[in-house]
Order: structure tokens, then sequence, then C-alpha cells
């Protein structure tokens, strides 16, 4: 299915479609990115996948605002998507996310 | 079905580290068995408690012994205190320096560093480089010329590994390598997996150990007695012996250069005892699948997956009962393997 796409932003789920403090994989345009949902229930989106060894993210473990990679449980702060030390070293992309009509849209450069 | 590669070269700058990036098993995809994302969820949760828990025991057991080996030491009965206190030290420190290194054994960040960094100085594996080298491990578990932590290279080297029991071929190797980093250096393959950002802290790290040793021996000197030693340094050597009795079940004799865990990981059914030591990675096979799950939720990983496994070996013995021949038959023709049969119904293999 195609995603709509107005004004830079990308229609990427429904609000339901991910559980509190959990991820989700979201492709867009040919590239692959991870959607948030944290414990008090705010979104946030990140690349996909990890900086350390290209592995999805939506297959890791979500605690408070942190994202563990499945394959070598290297963990990002998924709100600032700064890397929490070894073995991941370099940040993640962040993107802007918005809640509009029971929508989850992220934001694409 | 495993892919061939040339010939024995488990050096990590040779020609089978390119030949395996060649034929795709480098940083490849590998096969994960079927549970659902809730379940995975719920066995993925941290807890502190646990390996607390565990850990006050653990630290209550080495004091205990520790001081009867001190008290009873110069008579015959602080042989067995320091027989304890030896595998307390240079065994179990094995199983917390991994699941600390994972991150996985407690819930709290600080407690896992903590934890890892002491295991390291007592297993004899540098933190940080040792870190790495695991990381490395995850990627390419037993892919020839990828691997770092490959235990038994074919042909197996039987002497060396009657010398691993008590670390006399891993200890040298890993003191050269503190005496390097000290130096502010590091060996040829460490380069290949250790990024740039985290050297400054493998040589900071080599030098509080070597400090820590030369105090360990000045003390020993200046006593004139080797019971510092029997503390700090060699139950790394003496108390090594149950890691490599543990160590060796969990990929020797088994396929190389596979992308399926099933078929080059083991898990062996133990006893309390021994799964408290090895803090539960006789469940290897599915620590390798789902490296997330911290280590007090493997056995009920196990009960999740076990009808997609092959069957798990019962106790130490019935395990050994295939390694020792498998590697027996190794030494004459390399390139034997044990094949792992998959239960009946289990999915189908990548590829």
């Amino acid at each position: 299915m195609k995603n709509e796409i107005k004004d830079g932003w990308v229609d990427a789920c429904a609000v339901g479609d991910i559980e509190p403090e959990d991820v989700r994989r979201f492709d867009s345009g040919g590239r692959t990115f991870a959607l948030y949902r944290s414990n008090d229930n705010k979104y946030y989106a990140t690349d996909g996948l990890c900086t350390h060894e290209q592995v999805h993210l939506a297959d890791g473990f979500v605690m408070d605002h942190i994202i563990e990679c499945p394959k070598h449980n290297g963990r990002f702060d998924f709100t600032t998507g700064k890397a929490q030390g070894a073995p991941v070293c370099v940040n993640l992309q962040t993107y802007p996310v918005k809640v509009e009509s029971g929508r989850v849209f992220i934001k694409l450069g | 079905m495993s892919v061939e590669i040339s010939s024995y070269d488990y050096s990590l700058v040779g020609k089978n580290s390119k030949l395996a990036e060649e034929k795709g098993l480098a940083s490849a995809e590998w096969y994960s068995s079927p549970i659902s994302r809730k379940r995975l969820k719920e066995l993925m949760q941290r807890r502190d408690g646990p390996a607390i828990r565990d850990t006050l025991i653990w630290f209550a057991l080495l004091s205990l012994s520790g001081f009867l080996g001190y008290h009873y030491w110069g008579t015959w009965w602080c042989v067995p205190a320091f027989f304890v206190y030896g595998v307390l030290y240079g065994s179990a420190s094995d199983s917390r320096w991994h699941e600390c290194g994972h991150r996985t054994a407690f819930k709290t960040v600080w407690m896992n560093d903590v934890i890892y960094e002491m295991a390291s100085f007592m297993v004899l594996r540098e933190s940080t480089s040792w870190r790495w080298s695991h990381t490395r491990h995850h990627t390419d578990t037993i892919i020839v010329g990828r691997d770092p932590e490959i235990a038994v290279p074919r042909p197996p080297d039987l002497v060396g590994i009657a010398m691993a029991f008590f670390s006399l071929k891993s200890g040298p190797k890993e003191f050269h390598r503190v005496f390097l980093h000290c130096r502010g250096r590091l060996t040829d393959e460490e380069a290949t997996y250790v990024p740039d950002s985290e050297r400054p802290r493998v040589y900071r790290v080599a030098r509080i150990w070597a400090l820590i040793y030369l105090v360990t021996i000045g003390l020993a000197i200046y006593t004139r007695s080797i019971l510092p030693l029997m503390f700090i340094g060699l139950p790394s050597f003496y108390g090594a012996w149950l890691l490599v009795v543990f160590g060796l079940t969990q990929h020797a004799g088994l396929a190389e250069n596979v992308l399926d865990h099933r078929l080059n990981c083991r898990t062996v059914y133990m006893n309390p005892v021994f799964r408290f030591v090895y803090w539960n990675m006789n469940y290897h096979l599915e620590h390798h699948m789902f490296p997330m799950v911290p280590y007090h939720n493997l056995p009920a990983l196990h009960a999740e997956l076990k009808a997609d496994l092959p069957k798990p070996y019962n106790g130490l013995w019935e395990t050994y009962r295939e390694i020792i021949p498998a590697l027996w038959q190794q030494s004459k023709d390399p390139t034997y393997f044990v094949q792992r049969q998959l239960p009946p119904g289990a999915k189908p293999l990548p590829g």
C-alpha cells in the first residue's frame, strides 16, 4: 500500500497499530524507519536500521525511552537518537512525528 | 547447508575473511524460530532481582571460600577452599562476564557494567576489546575468518584444549595483549573489530589491570608468600577448568559456516548448581537466536522454541559422548562435523 504524503508528512499507521512501549517498522520510498510509542503514549520515529550493523530495530526491545537492537543489544534513546554506548557509537537519525485523526504521520526530509 | 570455505585459516585478516564476505556469510541474516512478538516481549523483560540475588550469593561464596583458604593456609584444608574459590573466580566469572556484557542480566545498566568490568578481570578478558570480540561472535557465529571466538578450530589442537583447562594458552596471550594495550597498541585482529573511538578505553583498562597485578605481585614479594596471588591472578588459571568444561559444549564439533544457530549451537540440560555457576548459558542455542532475553528467562524461552529446535542434550555426560569422538575424528579428518537433526515439523532452513 502506498502511504499518503502531504506537505512532507507521510501517513505511517494508525495510533493503535503500535502498543505502548513498543516499536513498529515502517517502509517508505525505499527506506526503512522505526516508529515508537512510549509508555506515556507519545510517538517517535528514527531510522529503522541500527547504526552498528544494519539490523532492523523494529525487532528490538523498548524499555522506557530506549530501543535495544535485537542483534547485539546496542541501545539508543529513540527520543533523541543518541547512542547509549558500545557496541553502538553512531547516533540514529530522528524524524518529526505528529498524530492527527487517529493516524501517526512522520515527516521525511 | 554449510558453505564451503577452502582451508582452515581462522585468522580474521586472512583469505577466509574475504571469502566469507564474498560468499555472503559475513553480517548475514540468520534463521529465527517462530515466536509471537507478544511472548518475546514478555521474555525480554529485564529485572534486577534475579541477578542481584545471584550476585550476592556469588560474593558470599567467594568471601567464605576465600576466608577459609586464608584461614587454613599452610594446611591441606586450604586446598578444597581454594578449589571452590578458584571455580567461583575463574569459571563463574565467565557467565557473569557474558550476561553483563550483553547488559541483560540486570535491568539497571550500571549494575551490568560494574559486574562486567569485575568479571572481565577475573576471567582474564580485557573488557572493551572482548566486548567487541563477542559482538562479532554474535554477528558471525562460527564463520571461519570472521568469528574471533571459535573455541576449537579444525583440526583440533588436542594439547591446546588440555592446556585451556588451566588457561595456559589463552592466559599468556591475554597478558601479551595487556602489555600491548598498555603501550597504546592493538593486535592486527583486534583492529578489525575494535572501533577507533573505543581504543583509548582499551588502553586505559589495560593500565588499570597492570597496576592491580603489579600491586599484587609486590605484595607477594613483600610478604614472601604466593598467598596474595592465590586471591588475585592465579585463580584465573587454577579455577578456569569448569569454564572450559561448560564452554566446549556451546559449539565444539558442530558445523561451521552455516546461518542457522540450530546447526552450530547446543542446548544442554544441567542441574541447578551448574546453572547457577553458568547463569543458564547451557541454553546456548536460544541465547544466540534471541540475545535480548535475560538469562533468568532462557528456560522459558527454551520451552517456547523447543519444537523447532534439535533435541537438547541430557547433561554433560551425553554431550561429551558426542564432543570427544567428534574432536578426535576432526583431528584426523578436519572436514568432519556433527550434523544436528532438526525435529519433524521444524521450520525449513533458510536459503
